[in-house]
Order: C-alpha cells, then sequence, then structure tokens
C-alpha cells in the first residue's frame, strides 16, 4: 500500500511541478516524478516500506516521494526554462576571449572544488546521516531509516498525514480564490488581502505535528518562531524608521550615519556580552534602575533574575540581535530610498496626499526589493548567528526555553554526540531555508541579491 | 552611485519633500537613537574600568583598573593571542574569498564555454545552502581531513563564495564592452587583464566585498567552537568564553574590556573602508 500511495502520489505532484498543458508533458512530468520518488526512497533502500518500520515512518515515506517528485518536477522546469532564456544579464556577446578550452575551467576550478568538498559534500552527508545511529567520535554506523525523524513528530501517524494536507488544501484554495475572483470587487480585494496568510497556516500546521511530550520538538520550533519573529520584525521596523530618520541632507548626517551603521561590525557574542551585562541580576545597570524607580516610589519591584524567566530571556536575547541588526538594515534601506522616485513624491504632495499616503503608496513599492532581501537575511540571521548571542547569554535556559533550532542541533548532535538525530535536526532547518529562499525567489523573481551577514 | 551623489539626490525638497518641517527636531531624534545604539558599547568601557565592588555599588565614574584589566586580559588571559589567529584567520579568508571570486567573475563574463549555465546554476544554488545547516557533517569530514585544531580547518571551508563571484560578473559585465577588445589586441592574457585593468576599476567592489568577509570572519564563533580545541589556536570570539568564567567569581571588568578590544579590528576595517563599502553597496541598489 505504501509502494502505490508513493507512485501515485509522486506521478502526480511531479506531473503538477513539470506542468501537464499537454499529454506528452504530463506523461514526462509523471515520469520525472517517479524518478524523484524512486531515487530517493531508493537511496533509503526502500526501508519505509519494511515490515519493521512504524507507520509515521511510512507515512514520511511517502510524504518524501512526493517532495522529490516535486522537485525533479519543478528543477527540470527551470532548468529548462533557464536554458531557453537568455542566460542573463551578465552575458556579454563580443570581448570574449578565445583560448583553449581549459582556460575558463581553470579559472573556475578552485570555487568550484571548494564548493564540492564543503558544501555539497557536507549537504548530501547530513542527509545520509540522518537515517543513521552514529557516535561523535565513534566509527560504528547503525541503519535507522526515517526514526531519528519520526522520533520528533507527535506518535500519532494519522495526525502527520493529515494536518499537513489540509494546510496545503487550505493555501490552494486560497490561491484559487485570488484566482476565481472577480478583479476589482470586494471579494477581490479580501482575496489578495488573505492571501500573504498562506504561509501562516503551515507554519501552525507544523506545531500540530511535532512532538510535544517529554522535550520534544515542538518547544525549539515556538523557540525559534518566537526570537526569528520578534528579532526580524522588529529590527526591519526599527531600521526602516531609522532610514527615514537618517536620510537626505542635514548637517552632520554622515557622521550620524557612521555612528548608527557602526553595530554591523559587533560580533553576535560581543552582543550577547554587552546584554549580558546590562541584564545582569546583580551588577547591572538595568536591574539598579529598576530597584531605585521602586524605592522612589515607594513600590517593592525588582527584575528578575533574566536567565529564570522565560519572557525575559527571550526579550533579552530579541533585543540584543535588533540592536546588532540595526545598523546593517539602515544601511540597505538608505540605499533604498535612494530609489524612491522623488518627482512621484513631488506631484503627490501637490495633489494633498499626507505623509503616510506617500509613504504607503509610493515609498513602500519602491522598497519592495529591499524589504525583502533584508527579510531573508535577517532571518539568516535569527536562525543561525544568534547562536553566539545565545551561547554568551543564556546557553538555552530556563529549561530550553531559549534554545532555537540551531542551538539544538548542536547541543543534540555535539554535546549529547547523537550525531543522527543532530542530521535529522539539521535536515528540517535545511528544508525550512530552502522552502523560505525559493519562496523569496518567487517573490523577487529570481533577481540575485547579495551580501551576507 | 556614490553617497555624495546620494546626498544631492535628496537635496532641499523642501516642504514638498519626503520630510516636512525645521532640522531640529530630526537631529534631537538623530542624537536619542544614537545614545540608545551607543549606550551598551559606552556602558561596557565604564565597567572596563571598574572593580567588581564598584560595579556592584553602580558608580557612574570611571575607576582605576583599566591597566590591571589590560594586563589580565591580555596576558593571562591570551586575548592578545586569539586576536592574532582571528586576524591571521580573517585576512587569509579575505583574500583567498576575494582572488577566488575575481577570476569566477573573469570567466563567468570573458569566457564562452559548454556547459556555462550548468556551472552558474551550480554556483547559485550555494546561496541557498548556509554552513551552518550541514555543521555537522562538515565537522566530521574536516576532522577525518585531520585538520581539527589547524589553520586550515578554520579558512579552507570557507575561501569560495558564490556572493563574490555573482557580484564581480555583475559588476564586470557592467563595465565598457571595448576593455577587453582593446586587451586581446594588444595581445594581454586574461591574467593580465585581470590584474591591470579589471582590478584597477573594480576597488569599490574589492573593497565592499572585503568588509563583508572580513565582519563575517573575524564574527565566526559557531565553526572554531567546534574544530578548535587547543587553547592556542583559538580564535577571539570563542576566547571571549573563558572570561565569562573566569576561575570562580565573574568578574566584569576583564569580560567587557575584552569584548571591547575584540570589536576594535571590524570597527577600523569598517572604518578605513567605509567609502567603498558605502558606494559598493549604493551601486548594487541601482541595478
Amino acid at each position: 500500500m505504501g509502494i502505490l500511495a508513493s507512485v501515485i502520489i509522486s506521478a502526480l505532484l511531479g506531473a503538477l511541478s513539470f506542468g501537464y498543458k499537454s499529454r506528452r508533458e504530463g506523461a514526462m512530468g509523471a515520469a520525472l516524478g517517479i524518478l524523484g520518488g524512486a531515487v530517493i526512497l531508493g537511496a533509503l533502500g526502500f526501508c519505509t516500506f519494511a515490515s519493521d518500520a512504524e507507520s509515521t515512518e511510512g507515512v514520511l515515506g511517502v510524504a518524501l516521494a512526493g517532495a522529490f517528485a516535486w522537485m525533479f518536477g519543478a528543477g527540470t522546469k527551470a532548468v529548462f526554462n533557464q536554458r531557453a532564456a537568455d542566460l542573463g544579464s551578465g552575458e556579454i556577446r563580443t570581448g570574449t576571449y578565445n583560448l583553449s578550452w581549459w582556460w575558463p575551467w581553470l579559472l573556475l576550478s578552485p570555487t568550484l572544488l571548494i564548493l564540492v568538498f564543503f558544501l555539497y559534500l557536507p549537504a548530501y552527508q547530513t542527509f545520509t546521516l540522518s537515517t543513521k545511529l552514529t557516535r561523535l567520535g565513534a566509527p560504528r554506523v547503525a541503519d535507522r531509516c526515517l526514526s531519528n525523524f519520526s522520533d520528533i513528530l507527535v506518535v500519532n501517524p494519522t495526525t502527520v498525514a493529515i494536518i499537513p494536507l489540509i494546510a496545503i488544501a487550505a493555501i490552494w484554495g486560497i490561491g484559487l480564490w485570488n484566482r476565481l475572483a472577480m478583479p476589482g470587487s470586494t471579494n477581490a480585494a479580501i482575496a489578495a488581502a488573505v492571501r500573504p496568510f498562506g504561509i501562516l497556516i503551515l507554519i501552525f500546521a507544523f506545531y500540530f505535528i511535532f512532538e510535544n511530550e517529554n522535550g520534544g520538538y515542538r518547544q525549539i520550533y515556538v523557540n525559534t518562531l518566537i526570537i526569528s519573529g520578534f528579532t526580524v520584525g522588529l529590527a526591519m521596523i526599527a531600521g526602516l524608521a531609522l532610514a527615514y530618520l537618517a536620510f537626505g541632507r542635514i548637517k552632520g548626517i554622515t557622521v550620524y550615519r557612521t555612528l548608527l551603521i557602526w553595530p554591523y561590525a559587533i560580533s553576535p557574542p560581543v552582543a550577547g556580552i554587552l546584554f549580558f551585562m546590562m541584564f545582569n541580576a546583580t551588577g547591572g545597570i538595568l536591574a539598579h534602575v529598576v530597584d531605585s524607580f521602586g524605592n522612589f516610589v515607594g513600590l517593592d519591584v525588582s527584575l528578575p533574575n533574566y536567565t529564570k524567566s522565560v519572557g525575559l530571556a527571550r526579550a533579552t536575547i530579541i533585543l540584543a540581535s535588533v540592536w546588532k541588526l540595526l545598523g546593517y538594515n539602515l544601511l540597505f534601506f538608505l540605499a533604498g530610498l535612494q530609489t524612491v522616485p522623488r518627482a512621484q513624491i513631488e506631484a503627490a504632495t501637490l495633489d494633498g496626499a499626507n505623509s503616510w499616503q506617500r509613504f504607503r503608496k509610493i515609498v513602500v513599492p519602491a522598497l519592495g526589493p529591499i524589504a525583502f532581501f533584508l527579510l531573508i537575511t535577517n532571518l539568516t540571521y535569527s536562525f543561525f548567528d544568534v547562536y553566539g548571542t545565545i551561547d554568551f547569554l543564556t546557553k538555552g535556559a530556563p529549561a530550553g526555553a531559549t534554545s532555537v533550532a540551531i542551538y539544538e542541533i548542536i547541543r543534540v548532535g555535539v554535546d549529547n554526540g547523537d550525531l543522527g538525530r543532530g542530521a535529522a535536526q539539521s535536515v528540517i532547518l535545511f528544508l525550512a531555508v530552502i522552502g523560505l529562499t525559493a519562496w523569496q525567489f518567487r517573490q523577487s523573481e529570481g533577481r540575485i541579491s547579495y551580501g551576507s551577514t | 552611485m556614490a553617497v555624495r551623489e546620494q546626498d544631492n539626490l535628496t537635496i532641499n525638497v523642501g516642504k514638498k519633500g519626503v520630510f516636512v518641517g525645521r532640522d531640529w527636531p530630526r537631529h534631537a531624534a538623530l542624537l536619542l537613537a544614537i545614545a540608545l545604539v551607543v549606550f551598551p558599547l559606552a556602558y561596557a568601557a565604564l565597567i572596563a574600568t571598574q572593580s567588581n565592588a564598584q560595579v556592584f555599588s553602580f558608580k557612574l565614574t570611571p575607576g582605576g583598573n583599566l591597566g590591571k584589566h589590560f594586563d589580565q586580559v591580555w596576558n593571562d588571559r591570551s586575548l592578545g593571542r586569539f586576536m592574532w589567529n582571528s586576524v591571521v584567520q580573517a585576512v587569509l579568508i579575505t583574500v583567498a574569498k576575494t582572488i577566488l571570486s575575481l577570476l569566477a567573475g573573469l570567466a563567468f563574463v570573458y569566457f564562452k564555454f559548454r556547459g556555462k549555465w550548468l556551472v552558474f546554476f551550480f554556483v547559485l544554488i550555494t546561496l541557498m545552502m548556509p554552513t551552518e545547516v550541514m555543521i555537522l557533517a562538515l565537522f566530521r569530514f574536516v576532522s577525518d581531513l585531520g585538520w581539527k585544531d589547524s589553520m586550515a580547518g578554520l579558512v579552507v571551508p570557507f575561501a569560495a563564495s558564490a556572493t563574490g563571484a555573482f557580484l564581480f560578473r555583475q559588476h564586470f559585465a557592467n563595465l565598457p564592452r571595448d576593455l577587453s577588445e582593446a586587451a586581446q589586441i594588444d595581445g594581454a592574457s586574461p591574467l593580465q587583464f585581470l590584474f591591470k585593468i579589471l582590478i584597477p576599476l573594480s576597488w569599490n567592489v574589492v573593497g565592499a566585498l572585503a568588509v563583508i568577509q572580513f565582519v563575517f570572519v573575524w564574527n565566526m564563533y559557531l565553526w572554531p567552537v567546534l574544530i578548535i580545541s587547543d587553547r592556542d589556536k583559538q580564535v577571539v570570539q570563542v576566547g571571549l568564553q573563558g572570561l565569562q568564567s573566569i576561575d570562580v567569581g565573574l568578574t566584569f571588568g576583564p569580560l567587557m574590556l575584552a569584548a571591547l578590544l575584540a570589536s576594535i579590528p571590524p570597527a577600523l576595517v569598517f572604518i578605513a573602508l567605509q567609502k567603498p563599502f558605502m558606494s559598493g553597496f549604493a551601486l548594487s541598489a541601482d541595478k
């Protein structure tokens, strides 16, 4: 039954992602899908169909086959499109060198070699490790099929199967609603307004499939969502506000800008140390200020020890990260504000638009691409670089309430030495990153942005 | 587009502009924002001079312990050693990334070859692959190579940059085409062309990339935590860890001083390369 479900779902998803306008295209998509499903399940040795596999593993196997089918279909299509289209703006037609064939390969070889050995190979090994039971430094390796994954999901396989399907159906429904709604009608306006929340449905669905009992992954998921959500949201809003303030000609603007941008150069661990000092319950300035204030008004208030209070611990990490990201965001928003069409602003002002309307109708659309780029870099920061800040501020305390996904990967994989489980969690994070990047590419139509945090 | 021109673009649109009103509220708001942004560091600088007793009595005047703390941090706790290791690592990676990216950009723009689109894709996809998600496997692989506790382990995995390759590709493609034609007529090899003509035209981009990469490497934390266990070979960000838990009782002063010292080199690089950095960014925002 598992085999049949995998084949049907792979064929369907392959055709859906590749295209099904003609019978030939549909058949090719289905074939690609089945190939994709077979490749991944074959790599696992078809262990998800084995009689001793847990049913959650069976469900995951079908889901994996579907995901790979989708990737094979969509990937092949993307490659076809890319090849058909002009390879892009970077191409020049004249003035190229006409030397031996190996010249470009020689120039590219150092880059390619390093990417192969230190990026592609470990990426592949992360996937293989995630199906193993293996300890750090120990040579013995045993196959675990998908149980590293099913361990962090809820025990009930039906929930694991049904909830993502409902979420996907809901997102699909919203897309359909958008396409069918009469343009210009209230219905279309509502549909368009609902659309961005589609991704929230998916985020919400994952909450229900992660295990909650005995230190399950659900807490890590919630921690990651809260810490990265608030960090990114606050850092972007504050960055934009500051950019508005620091934009345009005013005396000493260069000095102002330098002073505001500079925390970009501070490291996440140092940000952690500085906020560790300020929020320290015994020697920190904030505790002292709260105390003095309490004495002044005659109340017995004091700042709780942030390593013991869930809310304060998270808030401290978020504040430190926002502080550290501000300069970076300010820099890019300043560059973005330059692209705001000034003539339009003037015209709108003459037409009597107030500053909020000007902001909404002219500035926001012009800033769109930069804001998208920043959204992704800030998310990357709050997913990964926040590790250093957490390690100096809370080390995951209290009771794991500030342990985010990357922190947990290291705790499980290195501190506990359970490489397989750590790798399985890495795969989940990897898929989240791929999903977010794919989403960004779709929204920004493949614009390449540069800059790493 | 340089920063100065950017200012001219926003010239006194006056009452019709994005900003309406007189200047002083903006000065006040900017100063307030700067005060908030600078406060954590200024506070750390104050603590760095104080003994623990002074810290606990919340004195707002500098204590006289700066020299003592410096000696403690720099010599006893070998911060100098850590910082030197970080400088070596950051310089090596920055130089390697810049050179490899220049070579890749040259190949992408000035050569036609079979399978270019495939290579392009191959490099492009790595933008979706942050090292952190594969760090356990990378750690195992690099350990198997015998590169634990070595500079090679700190540098080689990060020596290539997809970001840099695309940055130079974009930059080269926007240079006038007759440059390479002229160079070829003069019989310059691709490498001569790169070093004599392209690089002098690319200092802004090189500078921008150098700042990004130097700061990126200097601030690297998780990878050295994993790969370096020999204290003599440790880098500065991880070295700070040892100061947070000095012996039994925590002394705040040395920790703050170390955090401040560790932030100086990237700040220097940032200030030194500020002009190319800013214009490198403004330039990219136009495309």
